[in-house]
């Protein structure tokens, strides 16, 4: 029982930090930017869901909420920001690094604007079902109805995802763009905007991942919450893990992350709880460098 | 004259690449533009598809400035540029890289009939159509990547070195393949190439461009004639 438990528990947190490490993926394909702000655009795109819920009183309407601000942010972000980044590139060491500094700046703009806005102190955001765990033969599980529901939530979205990206034409219009800027643009795709929209996924998806992994935690939501740091540093340790350039390497990741971290709280010690991602990401880089499904040679740029 | 490039000059940084180069390419007209290495012949393609600014000139193309227009707009007015080096996507299939050339039209039923009409062309791309692109050998790409730009529903095409790298056979093929499309389409056609036997072979008309000047224009028979072309280009 308690090894299909910890399988539940790990996959449940895995398809969050799958969704962190998509949207990382997601801003790494469109501009080849780290974004270390993602834990603060989906810190803000989670109190714009927690806005949403309190005065509609419905999760599911704060989770769309959460997910539209998290786009507009992250599109915002790209024009903004980044986009001045770029028309103001310097050579030299500074041109790649600048855009990175620039994020983890971002993030604690954001951090200090939401300490202004909502104080530092927690708000709650109340999941829409139990997370109490599931009974059964007199044993109580850790794995709940929240749980199940994240996991599916998180699936539904993952596969929708994955037929935009497959399926649709927007979808190869991102592909294209990532893999080969200068051909996309000779197909009449304008490239800028298409990578507006890699970063509104992006945010859209930190977003959600925002909202669960508050729920899934205590439900308690603070700008300086240690939930937002947590996703931050496994969902790139996923990303890395699944080679930072693959979408399904970062749903593999983020599980990958999430069971191994599951287990070993489970039967090795609740201490290594911030020690075992990177003891993964290490061992992970030893074996494979490119990460799992990371091309093996760097692409041209 | 539907292709009008006069006084063009475009530099790379500090460096000259093409200076005062003025060429016309009539509607309907296969102009190949030969030349050696570094002869600017590659910034010249990239500079009329709007990848590259010029330093000064102009450039008309259907009565219309295009000075400063970008490659994604330049597409919707009918230039398809094929850049250097099998231009696809390795990491898409056949079929998604044709329908990227389409994809600027928003018609997926268009985008339909322009693939049967590109693997009518090229029936092989018909075969490997669910295929990654990196799986095809290097003809098999180049055909892609004119299928591609194909897609577009192009007036103006500008080929950059479709044979580099392939077999004799290969180049002879795509060659041919070129002329026949010119013609059946009436397409306007700007082939760059190191091969400058093959290119002026099928070509109209013929640009000799020398460290970033033009240094003959004629037509193409003609240029395959002269004895200067032939020492310094064709190679006998």
């Amino acid at each position: 029982m308690d090894l299909v438990n910890t399988f539940l528990i790990g996959i449940t947190s895995g398809t969050i930090y799958g969704l962190m490490a998509i949207s990382i993926v997601l801003v790494w394909r469109s501009t080849r930017i780290v974004n270390f702000g993602v834990s603060g655009m989906a810190l803000l795109s989670t109190y714009f869901g927690y806005e949403a819920m309190t005065r509609l009183e419905s999760f599911w309407i704060g989770l769309a909420v959460a997910m539209i601000g998290g786009a507009v942010v992250g599109a915002l972000v790209e024009i903004l920001l980044i986009r001045l980044l770029e028309k103001h590139k310097s050579t030299g060491p500074i041109a790649s690094v600048a855009p990175i500094i620039a994020t983890l700046g971002l993030a604690s703009l954001i951090r200090a604007t939401a300490a202004m806005i909502w104080g530092g102190q927690d708000v709650r955001i109340l999941a829409p079902v139990s997370n109490d765990g599931f009974t059964i033969n007199g044993t109580t599980l850790v794995f709940s109805p929240l749980k199940l529901l994240i996991l599916v939530t998180v699936l539904v979205l993952m596969l929708i995802l994955s037929i935009i990206f497959q399926k649709t034409n927007i979808g190869l219009s991102l592909r294209a763009s990532a893999y080969s800027p200068e051909i996309a643009r000779l197909s009449g795709i304008k490239v800028n905007w298409v990578r507006t929209l890699g970063w509104a996924l992006a945010g859209a998806a930190g977003a959600v991942a925002g909202m669960f992994e508050t729920v899934n935690g205590n439900g308690a939501l603070s700008p300086y919450s240690i939930e937002s740091f947590l996703l931050l540093v496994i969902g790139f340790i996923a990303a890395v893990i699944g080679g930072l350039d693959s979408l399904i390497g970062a749903v593999i990741g983020g599980l990958v992350l999430g069971l191994m971290i599951a287990f070993v709280l489970m039967y090795v010690s609740s201490g290594l709880f911030f020690i075992a991602p990177f003891i993964i990401l290490i061992i992970v880089l030893f074996i494979r460098p490119q990460g799992l499904f990371g091309a093996k040679a760097a692409r041209r740029a | 004259m539907s292709l009008n490039v006069s006084n063009l000059t475009v530099h790379h940084g500090a460096i000259c690449a093409i200076s005062q180069v003025s060429i016309a390419v009539p509607t309907g007209k296969l102009a190949a533009i030969i030349g050696s290495n570094g002869a600017g012949k590659t910034t010249l393609l990239r500079t009329i598809s709007g990848l590259k600014h010029p330093t000064e000139g102009s450039m008309m193309w259907k009565g219309e400035k295009i000075v400063g227009i970008k490659p994604e707009a330049l597409v919707r007015r009918g230039i398809s540029h094929v850049s250097e080096g099998k231009s696809v996507i390795p990491e898409l299939t056949v079929r998604e890289n044709l329908e990227l050339g389409a994809i600027w039209r928003r018609n997926s039923k268009e985008s339909k009939e322009s693939i049967d009409q590109v693997v009518s062309i090229f029936p092989r791309l018909g075969e490997r159509i669910k295929q990654r692109a990196d799986t095809l050998s290097g003809g098999e790409r180049q055909m892609l990547a004119i299928g591609r730009a194909i897609m577009a529903k192009p007036q103006l095409l500008l080929l950059d070195e479709p044979s580099l790298g392939l077999a004799p056979l290969v180049v002879e093929q795509i060659f041919q393949t070129i002329r026949d499309l010119t013609t059946s389409m009436n397409l306007t056609v700007l082939l760059v190439e190191q091969n400058a036997m093959g290119a002026l072979k099928i070509a109209d008309l013929g640009i000799v461009l020398n460290l970033g000047k033009v240094v003959a224009v004629n037509h193409a028979q003609t240029l395959i004639d002269d004895p200067a072309v032939r020492a310094a280009y064709l190679g006998y």
